[in-house]
């Protein structure tokens, strides 16, 4: 019987990381649509960069419990970073990515060190400081950003010298998938390790990771450090896509339509961006062409609706679902 | 005699006029079964907030274990043994049982920050985690959400997961609060069967529990040590009987 | 020397009638937030809902500017009650999360409403004529208008503080702010009390939309728009108090027009700056309580 429980014990835990087939249909979707929907591919490439940027929130969000509307500072680095290269003669995507990356993480890493010793209402106000703080810094800063005219003259070249971008957004919508394939690989390792579950710790209850010796502050700008990477490359990859670089990219508007469609995906769930993004995105899409005027009316029903019938977004109105598909059959 | 496994030397601490602690001379021995008792806002819980690093002292200076830790983060002195309970419990509620305790022993053998392999994958720290739950009577419940458990249970995972740091110094404050009256023998026992390794300070207000447990009673009034002794000093003190009983009548 | 003192008075002049309008607007949230710790991102939508039912009322119903205003705060309080009831109070106590998303639903309608009914243009305002040109403080003249905003805000400051040293309710919500199942403990029905505090925060939030129609124009983005300054008064501020917000209002409006007026390319840069200095140094607000 002790026995039992302990491969029981040890089972629940390995099963937890162990990939389940259903991990696999946003892949397996995300290819068909390429096959399927070749008009949409260059609108197909922003929502696989968006739900990257979602990812990055999710991982800060829904497991370290840090609430920011302020991560666009994070993309709009990335984008800007990437955006300046091309523009001066580096536009090696990748190059741009990875350089993206870097200076989104320096920002993150040294922002968090001031921020992320505040909590509650303070600390989602001192994320949107930041943000707001540095779109006002790249307003001004016209001679790096092209201020409010937006950057000018990007020259993006092909893929590892390879893949030329095309009209049709093939080798956007072939990029983009393998950079967020690689930073899903990367947040799924990250969440089911130690370091993740301790997140979840902080989350779940600060005052008792302190008194089991977790080095809290550490760990919290740790993970605010690589959730900006990661929007920074969900930033360079719009950048590079679209070979347009903007204010907005660093505007708490953003901000706030990101953490919006994570939350209404499911947070602290890591597929919540995979659901939540495109679901946002399509709902926007159709209401805004049924609606041109008012289509913001529907988009924010359907939001107060998803509060009022699920709670925890999409995502948690399915777990709910399933646990009671589960309780009724064991009766 | 070795050195005491937890000491204080005049710790003050200050909330403007308020003092929650007054020169504060306080030495736990190694292995010592001591409780701290004393009327509510005695200073206790602020006590043991000094002590685990959750406060920051006005003045003097705590050792554990002859080193000065005052200036030492919350993590480093749990780094160097001191482990705690909370009077209202603070635990992961919606992780299970096993995953409560789980976190503490990572965190213990250093693998905690570690972001590459899967947490699963640690089979000894799982067995190590679910053979202390055996140990304390909750290994059948080890897979269940914290918070679906009753109070009671969730108390012993409260000391589970202390227990899981493999602490010198052992602070539980009110280790029974709240827990119905059938229940606290189960807890008591735990108690008793710690090993003479761990140094116990139990912070107290059941009477009962204190003189069953505790071979040594420090007596906190007003942020200040009024009284220090064995049981029966203590429960002979008129002074305590004072401060303590007459408390006890006015209620 | 003279032009630089006549800026620093023309600056507090203007300064104090703006932190005036985000008093009134934000002090209701700043109650909200800290008696039923709400997440409300939707609060200046009562502001903008009493901005257009009083210009509506001025414009098409004939009502006097001293009628109006009065009655878009009903209006509004009205509203709130049943929002109050069926959308907020099912999500006391629920995730921050599920607040932020159901709010921020609300701003989203409350955009496209705002232009269904009004138009995608800011609301015309028009004060009455014997509060319209300047009046004349001796030496020195002032707009009339804003002359009237700040000693309406200052008279309504007062009264606000009163009640709630003074009165019943007024013990009631600070003794709830403190503790909340304590105040249960004692009989106070704080369902009534929660629903009662959020009508008046929104009544007191339509007022500051509708005075301030003149500085913080009434169109369908506002709720939008100036969210992020009622944030940072409700924060700079503290939670749950009165006077917090009154101060933050005050060194916003204030510095927020100093700098706009000193250092306008700067934008609202030194504004955040600001913001971010004194949540670093006070997480809590400036009267939050510890």
């Amino acid at each position: 019987m002790t026995q039992d429980l302990d491969s029981r014990a040890v089972a629940f835990f390995v099963r937890r990381h162990r990939l389940r087939p259903v991990e696999l249909v946003p892949w397996v979707l995300a290819v068909g649509a390429f096959f399927v929907f070749p008009d949409y591919l260059a609108l197909g490439a922003q929502v696989l960069a968006t739900i990257l940027f979602g990812l990055s929130v999710d991982l800060v969000l829904g497991y370290a419990g840090i609430v920011t509307l302020g991560h666009a500072a994070f993309f709009g680095m990335g984008a800007y970073t990437a955006g300046y290269l091309a523009a001066h003669g580096m536009g090696a995507p990748v190059l741009g990515l990875i350089a993206a990356m870097a200076m989104a993480a320096l920002v993150g890493c040294l922002s968090g060190l001031v921020i992320l010793r505040a909590q509650g209402l303070s600390i989602l106000m001192l994320t949107l400081v930041v943000c707001v703080m540095l779109q006002e810094a790249a307003n001004k800063l016209t001679s790096i950003t092209g201020g409010a005219d937006g950057l000018q003259g990007m020259e993006v070249s092909p893929v590892l010298g390879l893949f030329h971008f095309d009209l049709y957004g093939k080798t956007a919508y072939c990029y983009a998938l393998v950079v967020l394939f690689f930073g899903w690989a990367v947040a799924r390792t990250l969440v089911h390790s130690p370091f993740g579950r301790s997140l979840t710790g902080i989350r779940e209850n600060v005052a008792r990771m302190h008194a089991i010796g977790t080095p809290v502050f550490f760990r919290l700008v740790t993970i605010y450090t690589i959730s900006a990477a990661m929007a920074g490359a969900a930033g360079a990859l719009i950048a590079e896509t679209t070979q347009l670089v903007a204010l907005n990219a660093l505007s708490i508007d953003l901000s706030g339509l990101i953490l919006v469609m994570v939350i209404f995906g499911g947070v602290g769930r890591l597929y919540g961006a995979f659901v939540g993004v495109p679901l946002y995105m399509i709902a926007q899409d159709r209401f805004s062409e049924i609606d041109p005027t008012y289509w913001y009316f529907w988009i924010g029903l359907l939001l107060v609706l998803v509060v009022m019938f699920a709670r925890g977004g999409i995502l948690g109105l399915c777990a709910a679902l399933i646990r009671r598909f589960e309780q009724r059959r064991r009766r | 005699m070795t050195e005491p496994a937890l000491e204080t030397k005049s710790l003050c601490k200050n909330f403007g006029a308020l003092a929650v602690a007054h020169n504060i001379e306080f030495s736990l021995a190694a292995g010592a079964r001591h409780a701290l008792i004393g009327p509510n806002g005695a200073g206790k819980t602020s006590f043991v907030n000094l002590v685990t690093g959750a406060l920051e002292p006005s003045s003097g200076q705590i050792f554990l274990a002859g080193h000065d830790v005052t200036h030492l983060s919350q993590a480093h002195r749990v780094k160097r043994g001191l482990a705690r309970t909370f009077q209202i419990n603070q635990l992961f509620r919606g992780l299970t049982v096993l995953e409560n305790v789980t976190l503490a022993i990572s965190e213990r053998h250093g693998v905690a920050g570690d972001f590459l392999r899967a947490a699963g994958r640690r089979r000894s720290i799982i067995e190590e985690a679910y053979a202390l739950l055996e140990r304390l009577g909750i290994g059948e419940e080890a897979l269940r959400p914290v918070r679906e458990l009753a109070y009671g249970r969730q108390r012993l995972v409260e000391i589970a997961v202390a227990l899981g740091l493999d602490p010198k110094v052992l602070l539980l404050d009110e280790p029974a609060a709240g827990v119905p009256s059938g229940e606290a023998g189960t807890i008591i026992d735990v108690i008793e069967r710690l090993g003479s390794e761990i140094a116990v300070l139990i912070i107290e207000h059941d009477m009962y529990l204190v003189f069953r447990l505790a071979r040594r009673i420090t007596v906190l009034v007003q942020g200040a040590i009024l009284v220090e002794g064995p049981p029966q000093d203590i429960a002979a003190d008129p002074r305590v009987r004072e401060v303590y009983l007459g408390e006890r009548v006015r209620r | 020397m003279d032009t630089a003192f006549s800026a620093a008075i023309s600056i507090a002049f203007h300064g104090t009638a703006f932190a005036m309008v985000l008093y009134l607007v934000s002090v209701g949230l700043s109650v909200t937030m800290g008696l039923m710790g709400f997440v409300n991102l939707a609060h200046g939508v009562f502001a903008v809902a009493g901005g257009y039912f009083m210009t509506t009322l001025m414009m098409q119903g004939g009502v006097s500017f001293y009628a109006a205003v009065p009655l878009a705060m009903i209006a509004v309080a009205a509203l709130a009650v049943p929002l109050e009831r069926f959308l907020y109070r099912p999500l006391y106590g629920a995730d921050e999360l599920d607040q932020v998303l159901m709010t921020m639903g609300l701003v989203f309608m409350s955009v496209a409403i705002g232009k269904y009914f009004w138009g995608p243009t800011a609301e015309p305002f028009y004060p009455p004529a014997a509060l319209s040109g300047q009046f004349d403080f001796g030496t020195r003249s002032f707009p009339a208008y804003r002359s009237f905003l700040i000693g309406a805000g200052a008279v309504l400051v007062t009264l606000l503080w009163l009640g709630l040293e003074r009165t019943r309710f007024g013990a009631q919500i600070r003794a709830a702010v403190d503790n909340r199942r304590m105040a249960q403990s004692v009989g106070i029905n704080t369902s009534g009390l929660f629903m009662l505090a959020f009508a008046l925060g929104s009544a007191l939030a339509a007022l500051g939309g509708a005075l301030g129609a003149e500085i913080l124009a009434i169109d369908p983005g506002y709720a939008l728009e100036h969210l992020v300054y009622f944030l940072i008064v409700v924060a700079v501020g503290g939670l749950g108090t009165i006077r917090g917000p009154f101060v933050a209002a005050m060194l916003l409006g204030i510095s927020d027009t100093a700098f706009k007026y000193l250092l306008p390319e700067f934008g609202a840069f030194f504004i955040y700056a600001l913001t971010m200095a004194v949540l670093l140094w006070k997480p809590r607000g400036l009267f939050g309580h510890a």
